[in-house]
């Protein structure tokens, strides 16, 4: 039998990142330790995608209850009950770190518990969670997936009281009167749109002129205007001086235009961005390059030191699950010298926000397209165009198409509204099997749904739109 | 394998070509990238460049006759390849003109897609788009997407013009693509050019190819301007001036003073500006841009500091609308923040000049026979010769480097 303690493979970080590399590597014939100090499953299964959607999804069952007469469904003493969406969402998260256990055992990955730290390129040590017993293991390879964690304003204390971050505003025990949010990421927005649907005054503070600021502006603006119609209150283009806590309540500083403002509220939740967790013990030492903090890695994403590699938040922008799960499988496979590797192309990363109406996209904006020089076609397809869209009850919303004027290449697809999240997938398979516009309208959309405004939108690219 | 020759599709306009010449005759032997034709646009003459190595084995259109895009019109194969197949498509067209029957006529299927179908060329469908309209045998391409597919990648490396990304200019690039790498050992890959890195290329290689450019570099005694900077913070926290702000205010001033510089050079005339624009240069992950500070002469240096920034922001999240990165008249380019000392800087034409600066450093000054600590920075003045001559760059960089050595005139009502 082989040593207990010797690996093919350690990986640091059970979050998307780490754990799929493990289950990837294990498939490959590799023996695998992976390490993890607090849940498996990560950031995103325990703090992050799932219990924020899960939370989205009975913020958004109550907006529909609220507008069921619409529908001919009576609900009088409608009554919402917080605590039981939060417990729900714990739930759901816990059921699928349980479901990752059960996937580990099932790929024989070598489970850790505890803190790690690299005591040489080839070596770990690690601290269990009582913070007194260590154990060593040794690795040929040590993959860091050591994610991220909230960024903080310089003087600012989170209490999980009044000053939030994320990690707290899930776990709140009460829905407050008031939260002023800064940072209309999509963090930001998200917890926006949950905050408001449970009756919280909620002002949203952005530095840059729109909210999403890296979507595009057409788009950004119909999500601006539909979250101002809820009641949510918007300052773009405005900074944030100093945040503080007077008799239990936030006072947040704010300059717009050079003019000043203090905004008071109940809770401040601070959402901001995130930075990578590249302070794990041994890299600086062992002369581990970073920039900008995020670990530089190369196209192996192998680190500046030969045999340790990293992925996910850790590797840098952009942050998202699936883009660590992705780059997991893909430092595996060129790590077993696998033929045919696919690099994710990061123009065709889709990227999601499960606000009400949602937002999803994927490649260039049309701001972006024009600046790198593009000669750009721009098809759109309105949800209130769509019979779906209508039954449903969701015409708010569009798909943008932006493709080259001479080859027909897909720039970028963005789409506002109901199930926008879902729909981006259609635009995600056109673009990384090259497909142009007249692909996308080739294809047959079954009738009614949301899918059709696609290949209108893609029509409409081609100047030949039907509905509209 | 024969590579058949198609007219290229070389503007977005272009339907047929006229062959002015060939350089290679039937029986010569033919590198890849090596020029074997010069062909007649509806907007321009254009070297062709053959996309593979061989004997250039037939000639179908002869010089001074036309040919629709995508027509084969030559075929290049081994010495004693069999090349009926290629020739097949073609057979019955081969002996006349090719002249389309007339405006609205279609076009004839082009060769190459016919082969794709018959052959069964695994493409996307991208790929298949841009091989027609370069005229690309699909067939002798190797593909790199899965299972062999030819995807866009591939014929990027063969097509050594904007076209494969989508921008309009045509394949005048034949002479650069001649090039041989360094060694052929050396391992590399070939990163695709964005529409803004090449745009980058074409205007700096443009102006360094026609603008004679000289330099003249001064020293600053920048501790007035600190001493300055920091007051303004207090003043206004949230605006946060910085070493650039206070840089173009005085160069706006300066330029209001030796309106010369503010200039452009316009072949028969040189054109003054009665306005001042003031480019900004921005680095971007992408290349960079030089958002533009319009009308500054009437500004004082807080709405500079105010309007700078705004755009600086906005251009770092490329939201600059395309009337917000065109038309200065002058432009600043700092690269203090990389501790940069000086640098030449290439002039963006049709501006007549542009001003590099590098870091202020503390340094160890004589001031009235003392040794002591001076604020110093360091910045080069690019000037086109056909607009401005020494003198005049000299005595304007001499104005701006006694503003910022006195900066209360910065900050006194705009002129
Ligand atoms: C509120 C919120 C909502 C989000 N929503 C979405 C979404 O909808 N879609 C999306 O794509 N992304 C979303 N994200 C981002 C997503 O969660 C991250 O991109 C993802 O979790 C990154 O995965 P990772 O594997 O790189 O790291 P992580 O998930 O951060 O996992 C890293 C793990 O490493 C462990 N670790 C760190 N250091 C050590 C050490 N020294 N020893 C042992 N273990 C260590 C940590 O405990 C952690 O569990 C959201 C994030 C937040 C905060």
């Amino acid at each position: 039998m082989a040593d207990e303690r010797t690996f093919d493979l350690a990986v640091i970080g059970a979050g998307p990142g780490g754990y799929v590399a493990s289950i990837r590597a294990a498939q490959l014939g590799m023996r695998v330790a992976l390490v993890e100090r607090d849940r498996l499953g990560g950031v995103c299964l325990n703090w992050g995608c799932i219990p924020t959607k899960a939370l989205l999804q009975s913020a958004q069952v109550l907006s529909l209850m609220r507008r069921a007469g619409e529908f001919g469904i009576h609900t009088d003493n409608l009554r919402a009950d917080f605590g039981i969406a939060v417990k729900r969402s714990r739930e759901k998260a816990e059921r699928l770190s349980k479901g990752i256990e059960f996937l580990m055992r099932k790929n024989k990955v070598a489970l850790f518990s505890g803190e790690a730290r690299l005591t040489s390129a080839k070596e770990l040590e690690i601290t269990g969670r009582d913070g007194k017993t260590s154990e060593g293991i040794r690795a040929e390879r040590i993959l860091l997936a050591t994610g991220s964690r909230p960024r903080l304003l310089p003087d600012v204390t989170v209490d999980g009281e009044v000053v939030l971050t994320s990690t707290e505003a899930m776990l709140l025990n009460r829905v407050p009167a008031s939260m002023i949010i800064i940072g209309a990421g999509a963090i930001g927005v998200e917890f926006a749109d949950i905050y408001q649907a449970y009756g919280t005054a909620v002002t949203l503070v952005e530095l840059l002129p729109t909210i999403l600021p890296y979507e595009d502006e057409e788009i950004t603006a119909l999500l601006h205007r539909a979250l101002i119609k809820k009641g949510i209150k918007i300052l773009t283009n405005t900074s944030v001086e100093r945040v503080t806590v007077e008799a239990g309540q936030a006072k947040v500083g704010v300059t717009s235009k050079g003019e000043r403002q203090a905004l008071l509220g109940e809770t401040v939740l601070v959402a901001v961005g995130r930075l990578p967790n590249s302070e794990v013990g041994g890299l600086k030492e062992l002369g581990v390059a970073t920039k900008k903090g995020f670990v530089a890695v190369n196209e192996q994403m192998e680190s500046s030191v030969a045999g340790i590699y990293a992925i996910g938040d850790l590797a840098g922008a952009p942050l998202l699950a699936h883009k660590a799960s992705h780059d997991g499988i893909e430092a595996v496979e060129k790590m077993a010298k696998l033929d045919d590797v696919r690099s994710a192309d990061p123009r065709r990363i889709p990227s999601c926000t499960y606000c009400s109406p949602q937002v999803a996209s994927i490649g260039l904006t049309e701001a972006k397209a024009k600046v790198m020089g593009y000669t750009i076609r721009v098809g759109r397809f309105p949800f209130s165009a769509s019979g779906m869209a209508m039954t449903l009850g969701e015409t708010e919303g569009m798909v943008k198409v932006i493709a080259d004027a001479t080859h027909g290449e897909i720039l970028g697809v963005h789409i506002i509204g109901a199930h926008a999240t879902e729909l981006i997938a259609e635009a995600g398979l056109a673009m990384a099997m090259e497909a142009t516009p007249e692909e996308i309208a080739g294809s047959v959309h079954a009738h009614p749904t949301l899918s059709e405004a696609m290949g209108e939108a893609a029509l409409a690219a081609l100047g030949r739109a039907i509905h509209i | 394998m024969a590579i058949s020759v198609v007219m290229p599709r070389l503007s977005d306009t272009m339907e047929e070509g006229k062959i002015l010449r060939w350089l290679k005759q039937e029986g010569d032997r033919v590198d890849g990238g090596e020029i074997i034709a010069e062909i007649q646009t509806d907007k321009a003459d254009i070297e062709m460049e053959a996309f593979g190595s061989g004997t250039l084995r037939k000639i179908l259109v002869r010089a001074g006759q036309s040919a629709p895009v995508g027509h084969l019109i030559g075929v290049i194969a081994e010495e004693d390849e069999d090349i009926s197949t290629v020739l097949a498509p073609v057979a019955g067209v081969a002996g006349q003109t090719a002249k389309p029957a007339g405006p609205g006529a279609p076009t004839p299927a082009s060769p190459t897609l016919q082969a794709v179908t018959a052959g069964r060329v695994k493409a996307s469908p991208l790929a298949k788009r841009l091989a027609q309209a370069q005229g690309i045998d699909l067939s002798t391409v190797k593909g790199s997407g899965p299972g062999g597919r030819v995807i866009r990648r591939d014929l990027v490396a063969m097509i050594p013009s904007a076209a494969a990304v989508g921008q309009r200019a045509p394949l005048i690039t034949a002479r650069v693509a001649a090039m041989t790498p360094p060694t052929p050992s050396t391992a590399f890959e070939d990163r695709e050019l964005s529409p803004m890195r090449r745009a980058i290329a074409k205007r700096v290689a443009q102006s360094m190819a026609t603008v004679p450019h000289f330099y003249l570099t001064v020293e600053v005694a920048m501790d007035k301007a600190t001493e300055l900077r920091e007051a303004m913070q207090i003043q206004t926290p949230d605006l946060k001036v910085t070493f650039t702000d206070i840089i173009i205010r005085a160069v706006v001033i300066g330029l209001a003073r030796h309106p010369a510089m503010n200039a452009s050079f316009m072949d028969d005339r040189i054109r003054v500006y009665s306005q001042v624009n003031i480019g900004i240069a921005v680095a971007l992950e992408e290349g960079l841009i030089n958002p533009v500070l319009r009308n500054c002469g009437a500004k004082s240096l807080v709405q500079i500091a105010r309007e700078a920034k705004s755009l600086v922001e906005r251009a770092r999240a490329l939201k600059l609308r395309p009337e917000e990165y065109a038309g200065a008249t002058f432009t600043v380019s700092n690269l203090g923040m990389y501790e940069i000392e000086e640098f030449t800087a290439i002039i963006n034409p049709p501006e007549a000049a542009i001003l590099a600066i590098g870091r202020i450093q503390s340094k160890p000054v004589v001031v009235n026979g003392d040794v002591q600590i001076g604020q110093r920075m360091r910045m080069t003045l690019s000037c086109d010769h056909r607009a401005v001559d020494g003198a005049t760059g000299a005595t304007f960089l001499q104005e701006v480097k006694w503003l910022l050595e006195h900066p209360v005139h910065l900050i006194l009502q705009p002129e």
